[in-house]
């Protein structure tokens, strides 16, 4: 069960351009096990959407099944949720956004609501370029039902029964480039402050923007042995394309400039500043982002940060042509055609 | 009739001259553009005043496959399939030959292209040959293979339109409204059946005694298919969000909805659309839009047939528990598993009515015509918001996908949408703690809240699990058990705003009742009418929406034998007759029909009759 947590905190506590402290944007207490990574994701997700000024209630969050597809409930409480079916989140979260384009959506997955069940429909939300942020979160394993490998285990990787994978894992990252993403990072559920950035680019990103996190699971995946544990993620994690966001018409203070080598405009006139540690990397190029995530993967290197970005790259909103108003806000009178244009029909079918 | 080409065989019964009662049956070969060919056929019968009821009977195939088009005409209005063999067959397809010859009567007629020898084989003598040479007639006025092929089929038009009376105004009308955008292909056109129309005529001193004259039956009706209709209901439902996966006999109900949203939806002053159509990935991807938009507020739908039933299955269920409103269309076709995929049944009824796992059950409707197919599509959308449940049509091929003479479409400018248990801001203003799933009003419906209208109140985490009435989540026994309590308070509420069974009675006195749905409707009153000239009188009762409304119990108490009529093997409303009304089954016989055929009048007849004769001579005698 779930526990609210106590609505006493330090007054002083800053607010938002909103007037929303960062509780306006906490959900009750996760029952999660002690540790889990999917927890400092959604503390990630929390920091975010109160940086981005975002009031809850313009956000939806949404989720399939497993225990990453659970977290939606321990944030933003006062956002609509809607945790569906197993690997269907894609579908769901397609007809709630052609509902109503005026909204903010997170959609929460894991590897195996998203890399097994839901391959399909991951694939082609990916394709439609639906406007939303997309965060797998991913342990390599299943941790509901107790630890079985998921398709995203590293071939290798031990379990913690001692098994050791025979599959190839599914890389989402290259998959997702692959099927014409536009908007492709990595990041570490232990690394807040890549997270937060990433997250805050991929709101302001108007389009599909996946987000793969690796998330150890501390109960199933955590050993020695595991590739998704967090100490193989530390050893083995490369700060690729590291971003700052800098929300649109914000001074750019000399720390950035020294730090960042590259701005990369998204459609709203946010941006994104790349990290001098990526100096030679441009975001904007697939085939380098492709070629970089291969050469990493050969040198058992895990690349996290902005891999890929095309900030102009038409939403499905657009591919469609909807109207601005949401849909769901149209009534009768914008909707039905009335009697006399029946009329009409029914005169060309005698 | 003689016909100038006949050999000199044994002359065959003449049938008595016959007006506006009979069937004419063309066998084609699909994709070689027959089908145009024969819709004009039926529809300049239809604008002749004549009741005409044409049906497709096609190959699960793009090209090259036998297909066969009937057309019943009927002046006395009965629509549904007749049954047993055709007065005249008109033979293109030389690969079916050999069984449509079998299916013509006694005294019948079988029209053919004399361009090349018929086989001896086939030879019958008790019913006429009469050939043309179509084939050199088409080539001798059109060089272009194209045409030829095309024309071919409008010049038997032409040839019929002599042989059996169609006013050839009628035609040139049709021709001319079809073309009206490719003027161009007018003269063509009309040369094509005036060529036929002449060839006939020198070939042939007499037309068949198979005779079509001008009628007025017509007043007030149109000619549409069904699945044209549940589009245009969607459209006038105010549906936004088409979400779909292509499959036979469903698609062309989202092709329909694009058509008329097109055409008829008022225009956005910013030029863009005010729909949304998603060919989905998969029919799971189908529903979960539909389901993920009718959540956030905007009215959406799908169709499909049985195989993308069962692939929705566990959304439907989400729907169901989660209760999100959802407006399924379910064209059927033949099953199970890929069955007959261009064959009609009725057979989805049992897992469209508890479709998913665990305790669930949908709200099902039956239409029986356009028209119908048209106000419960419109009706589906406002059950679903009202009910904040799915709701499956049940349609099939038979009405789906043929051309039906039904009721001209109306629509009252008055009626608004039912949106149902909808708070808005001011109305969370008013409230201390909302509950999406608190029984206020004690139906069993909550009220529901849209994502994005209040800054600070409903909002409420929707989910699959189990949850109290402040949708937060709970595995305590008590608390699921009152929420699936309060799901039965809610399906019986349903009924209330559900379409009532249609009830004929003939007479208060009749021991025999008859229950059907769904295109057996005109084979049955059919039958009616002939057992009760015959001195056997039932009354019938019409479903039309599950669950039931408590009338269905009571005509199956009001009568003594009460027979189901159905298009599938295992009775399956029955079934649901028996589970939901807890009737004994005994009381029931079944009327099956099921061979991938529309149900057809003789055989709900001879079912009944020969039932009747072999059970109880009490029932006949009573009449």
């Amino acid at each position: 069960m779930s526990y609210f947590r106590p609505p006493l905190r330090h007054p002083n506590e800053p607010k938002n351009e909103v007037g929303l402290t960062a509780q306006a944007y906490e959900g009750p207490i996760s029952t999660l096990c002690a540790g889990c990574g999917h927890d400092s994701i959604s503390a990630a997700i929390v920091q975010t959407m109160w940086g981005l000024s975002i009031p809850p209630h313009r956000i939806a969050k949404l989720s399939g099944i497993g225990c990453s597809s659970k977290s939606p409930s321990y944030f933003l409480a006062q956002s609509h949720g809607f945790n569906s079916v197993h690997g269907r989140m894609p579908s769901v979260m397609t007809g709630a956004n052609i509902s109503n384009n005026d909204l903010h959506y997170i959609g929460i997955s894991g590897d195996g609501d998203t890399a097994s069940i839901g391959m399909g429909q991951f694939a082609h939300v990916v394709r439609r370029n639906l406007n939303m942020m997309y965060v797998v979160e991913n342990n390599g394993c299943y941790g509901l039902t107790k630890g079985q490998d998921s398709a995203t285990a590293d071939e290798g990787s031990k379990s913690k029964k001692g098994r050791i994978n025979p599959f190839e894992a599914i890389d989402l990252v290259a998959l997702a480039l692959d099927l014409g993403a536009t908007f492709v990072a990595r990041s570490f559920s232990g690394d807040k402050d890549q997270l937060v950035p990433l997250m805050k680019a991929a709101m302001s990103h108007k389009g599909f923007a996946l987000i793969d996190v690796v998330s150890p699971c501390v109960t199933f995946n955590n050993h020695p042995g595991s590739t998704k544990s967090y100490d193989y993620t530390r050893q083995h994690v490369e700060a690729g394309a590291v971003v700052d966001f800098v929300p649109m018409e914000q001074e750019i203070t000399l720390d950035q400039i020294q730090g960042s080598t590259r701005k990369v405009d998204l459609h709203n006139g946010d941006s994104v500043q790349l990290s001098k540690l990526a100096a030679e990397y441009d975001p904007t190029d697939r085939n380098v982002a492709m070629r970089t995530l291969m050469e990493h993967k050969a040198e058992d290197k895990l690349l996290t940060g902005l891999i890929y970005i095309d900030p102009e790259a038409e939403d499905f909103h657009k591919m469609l042509n909807l109207t601005d108003t949401p849909l769901n806000e149209l009534g009768k009178s914008e909707l039905c055609p009335g009697s006399d244009a029946l009329q009409s029909v029914n005169q060309a079918l005698r | 009739m003689n016909a100038k080409t006949s050999g000199q065989r044994a002359q065959p019964p003449v049938l008595d001259t016959t007006v506006n009662d009979f069937v004419v049956k063309f066998a084609n070969v699909n994709g070689s553009g027959s089908a145009s060919a024969n819709n004009m056929f039926a529809k300049a019968i239809f604008r002749m005043g004549i009741p005409v009821a044409p049906r497709n009977i096609f190959p699960s195939n793009i090209q090259g496959a036998p297909t066969w088009f009937e057309v019943r005409v009927n002046d006395q209005g009965y629509l549904g399939r007749r049954g047993g063999l055709v007065e005249l067959m008109v033979s293109v397809n030389p690969q079916s030959m050999a069984q449509d010859l079998a299916e013509v009567c006694t005294g019948g007629y079988f029209f053919y292209d004399n361009s090349y020898p018929l086989d001896f084989k086939l030879m019958r003598d008790d019913i006429h040959f009469i050939g043309l040479p179509l084939t050199d007639i088409t080539n001798s006025h059109f060089n272009d293979p194209r045409r030829r092929q095309l024309f071919k089929n409008i010049i038997y038009v032409g040839a019929l339109a002599y042989l059996i009376g169609i006013e050839f105004g009628a035609l040139q009308s049709i021709v001319e409204d079809t073309f009206a955008r490719k003027p161009k292909l007018i003269p063509p056109n009309i040369e094509a059946l005036q060529t036929g129309f002449d060839e006939a005529k020198k070939a042939f001193d007499n037309p068949l005694p198979l005779q079509l004259r001008r009628s007025n039956k017509n007043e007030g009706k149109v000619l549409l298919e069904g699945n044209a209709a549940c589009g245009l209901g969607a459209v006038y439902a105010g549906a936004t969000v088409c979400a779909w996966y292509p499959i036979t006999p469903s698609t062309s109900v989202a092709e329909g909805y694009e058509k008329y949203v097109r055409q008829l939806r008022p225009q956005s002053s910013d030029g863009k659309d005010r729909f949304a159509i998603i060919q989905a990935e998969d029919e799971l991807s189908a529903i979960g839009m539909v389901i993920g938009a009718n959540w956030n507020g905007a009215r959406a739908f799908t169709a499909t047939s049985g195989p993308g039933v069962s692939l929705m299955n566990e959304f439907l269920g989400l729907a169901y528990y989660a209760e999100v409103p959802t407006v399924l269309i379910d064209v059927q076709r033949t099953g199970p598993s890929t069955g007959m995929p261009t064959r009609t049944q009725q057979s989805d009824i049992t897992i469209s009515a508890y479709a998913s796992h665990g305790d669930t059950k949908h709200i099902l409707l039956f239409p029986a015509t356009p028209k119908e197919c048209f106000d419960l599509t419109v009706d589906a959308f406002d059950i679903a918001d009202r009910m904040q449940t799915p709701v499956i049509m049940l349609t099939d091929l038979e009405l789906g996908m043929n051309e039906h003479m039904s009721d001209e479409l109306s629509w009252d400018d008055q009626r608004e949408y039912d949106l149902g248990k909808v708070l808005s801001a001011q109305d969370l203003d008013q409230i201390d703690r909302y509950g999406r799933y608190l029984d206020v009003d004690g139906d069993g419906i909550t009220y529901r809240t849209i994502a994005g209208r209040h800054p600070s109140k409903g909002a409420y985490f929707n989910r699959g699990t189990s949850r109290d009435e402040y949708a937060v989540y709970s595995e305590r026994g008590d608390v699921y058990q009152r929420n699936m309590e309060r799901l039965q308070i809610k399906w019986r509420t349903a009924p209330r705003y559900l379409p009532q069974p249609v009830i004929t009675t003939r007479s208060d006195l009749a021991k025999i009742g008859i229950i059907h749905f769904g295109t057996s409707m005109d084979a049955c009153h059919e039958a009616i009418d002939q057992l009760a000239s015959e001195g056997l009188i039932a009354n019938d009762l019409r479903i039309k929406a599950f669950p039931f409304h408590d009338t269905v119990r009571e005509f199956i108490l009001g009568h003594e034998q009460v027979f189901i009529v159905e298009q599938n093997r295992d009775a399956q409303m029955k079934g649901l007759i028996v589970n939901e009304l807890e009737v004994d089954p005994k009381r029931l016989q079944s009327v099956l029909h099921y061979n991938g055929d529309p149900i057809s009048a003789h055989f709900v007849h001879d079912a009944i009759s020969s039932s009747i004769a072999s059970s109880d001579d009490d029932l006949l005698q009573q009449g």
